[in-house]
């Protein structure tokens, strides 16, 4: 029996099971449009995305600037600036944490499970929104820093590094973020948790104060934050300061990240929807 | 080759059997009407057809091939329409088409004028440039199914698409689905509307507590209960007896009579004049009839007569 329906379905069927990474990539990159697309038609969205990193970057500049001197560094703002920065792309990575807690309460998500694409490409695809997102978040501070009197003290190369890296790591949390969201039950609580880690992850470390200041038995902490080695190392970058081995570290702590939380966010994934 | 072949599926949550070895079979090109209260398993059925979940035990195919063993495949001929509208809100309804068919892999070409064929088709045209947030629940449930449509899908999946529907949007609903069947697309219909498995279906599965409790046609659930029933209200409940005497040459089985409602049951063979013929015997034994009514089984009496309860009985909260 081949009747024209039943060749159009085995055909269909054939190109529609693809696997490998290029219909992985395909897929999360669908998804990826799919958030981002909804973007330009938010104002509000696109208001916070570029009122937070210009808020950020002033308060702390006006208020804290003054008042806290760094030793080595030109000024306390070459200083601080990196670690404002570091800290806002990390704050950026909630989205993550939420968009997929909203995918998850709405019926969107067994369509996609019952479609032919790679499942994983459903967070994939979030991480790489919220990573062009961050992006431009970052595209703006830059520009805001520039103003206030920020400049690299290092090679481009150097500056593009630490860029790169704070980027990266902020892609790390991302994945983070997606083992919360898909944890939690609702969106209130993934945006809740989101953001509650990361207070004490983003405050005990280097990124406003140098660790030294700290109380003794909060100093090894702080000091192995690997958020204060990414913004050491970032800080380093833009100061064209010696890195020694900071950056690897930083760039190993981002990878390491992505890799422990892709596995357990794909996991829960699969046990959160297969219900 | 059957479309559906469900053997023997159980599905525990907990304590609570949503399947409790559940078999049944659909050949391809029929609409099977898959009937049930709240919880009677209806969703878990269909999240087992369409990979969704995997069964405990038991196997089940789709078009031949075992969803737990190769879910891809099943995927890429399945459409589904769940119960709750899974559609991104935040993209127009041709976005959410176009985007459906990448995920499908689709050429950009092809998915692009498959969006424009079903946008047309579902009356959408207008409605396909506005994001879906705007949209009436008629026009998401619309665009729902013609989502599930967008690759041409072997089996298509509605899990009880008129629910929370109002009644111009459910009408208009059914004659979709309807036309969609007599296209031939082979569709699983899951509904808690008894009318709404006759009025769509070629055949109807009955399923209480995650198990199968009848199939068969329409005409032929209703044979089971029995056929046609004369009821008959007479003001003065003393002539009941009487009045039995009176309709026993109509009647094809036992009479029931109902002192306090002041009626009687009888068990017809409708046709040839029954009523008039009630009447007048009525009359000639002297009893004053208030209201006489030929009822019709409806699947409201087989589920009655099946389960012991209403199709809508028991108000479950999930
Ligand atoms: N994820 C789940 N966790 C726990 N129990 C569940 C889950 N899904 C379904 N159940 C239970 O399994 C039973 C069958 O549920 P199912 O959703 O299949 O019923 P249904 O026929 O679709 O009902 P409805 O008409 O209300 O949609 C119910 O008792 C339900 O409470
Ligand atoms: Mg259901």
């Amino acid at each position: 029996m081949t009747s024209p329906e039943t060749l159009e379905v085995g055909k269909r069927a054939r190109q529609a099971v693809p696997t490998g990474p290029e219909w992985l990539l395909r897929d999360a990159w669908t998804e990826a449009t799919r958030h981002l697309r909804v973007i330009p038609r938010n104002p509000e969205l696109i208001a916070f995305a570029t009122i937070q990193p210009i808020m950020f970057v002033l308060l702390f500049v006006y208020v804290f600037g003054g008042a806290i001197t760094a030793p080595g560094y030109s000024d306390y703002n070459q200083y601080l600036l990196p670690g404002i920065m570091a800290q806002t792309v990390v704050f950026g990575s909630a989205t993550t944490g939420v968009g997929l807690a909203e995918d998850l309460s709405k019926g969107l998500v067994d369509r996609l499970r019952s479609v032919p694409m790679q499942q994983s490409a459903v967070i994939v695809g979030r991480t790489l929104a919220d990573l062009v997102k961050n992006t431009f978040t970052f595209v703006i501070m830059l520009v805001v820093a520039f103003m206030v009197g920020f400049r690299f003290e290092g090679s481009l190369f150097q500056a593009l590094v630490a860029t790169v890296l704070l980027l990266l790591f902020s892609y790390a949390l991302s994945w983070v973020q997606a083992l919360v969201g898909l944890s939690v039950k609702s969106v209130e609580a993934a945006n809740s948790l989101g953001f509650l880690w990361m207070f004490p992850v983003t405050f005990v470390s280097s990124a406003f104060v140098p660790t030294e200041t700290m109380p003794n038995w909060l100093q090894p902490i702080a000091e192995n934050n690997p958020f204060t080695r990414v913004t050491n190392a970032g800080r380093a970058l833009y100061n064209g300061l010696p890195a020694d081995g900071a950056v690897v570290e930083a760039f190993a702590w981002s990878l390491a990240i992505i890799g422990v939380f892709a596995v357990l966010s794909f996991r829960k994934f699969r046990q959160t929807t297969a219900r | 080759m059957l479309a559906v072949e469900i053997d023997n599926i159980h599905k525990s949550y907990g304590d609570t059997k949503a399947l409790d070895g559940l078999s049944l079979t659909m050949p391809q090109g029929s609409v099977l009407g898959v009937l049930g209260p709240n919880g009677a398993g209806k969703t878990t059925t269909v999240k087992v057809l369409t990979t969704l979940i995997t069964p405990d035990r038991g196997s089940a195919l789709v078009d031949g091939i075992d969803v737990v063993a190769d879910p891809d495949k099943v995927r890429a001929r399945i459409g589904l329409t769940g119960q709750y509208a899974a559609v991104e809100e935040r993209l127009t309804g041709r976005e959410n088409l176009e985007y459906i068919a990448r995920l499908f892999h689709m050429p950009a070409a092809e998915g692009r004028s498959r969006a424009r064929e079903l946008l047309q088709r579902f009356d959408l045209v207008e409605a396909g440039e506005r994001v879906v947030l705007e949209y009436s629940g008629g026009m998401r449930r619309r665009l729902d199914i013609a989502m599930s449509l967008i690759a041409r899908p072997s089996v298509l999946f509605l899990d009880e698409p008129t629910t929370g529907l109002d009644p111009r949007s459910r009408l208009s609903m059914w004659e979709l689905i309807e036309e969609l069947g007599s296209e031939g697309t082979t569709t699983f219909l899951t509904t808690q509307y008894l009318d709404e498995a006759e009025a769509l279906a070629d055949s109807i599965v009955v399923i209480d507590r995650g198990q199968v409790i009848a199939s068969g046609t329409a005409d032929e659930l209703k044979d089971r209960i029995g056929g046609d029933r004369l009821v008959v209200t007479i003001a003065n409940a003393d002539n009941l007896g009487r009045a039995a005497e009176a309709l026993a040459g109509l009647a094809t089985g036992a009479i029931e009579t109902a002192s306090v409602d002041r009626q009687l049951l009888i068990p017809i063979k409708a046709g040839g004049g029954v009523l008039p013929r009630a009447i007048r015997s009525l009359d000639d034994a002297q009893c004053e009839v208030i209201d006489v009514e030929l009822r019709r089984p409806s699947l409201d009496d087989v589920f009655l007569t099946l389960t012991g309860k209403t199709a809508n009985d028991d108000e479950e909260i999930r």
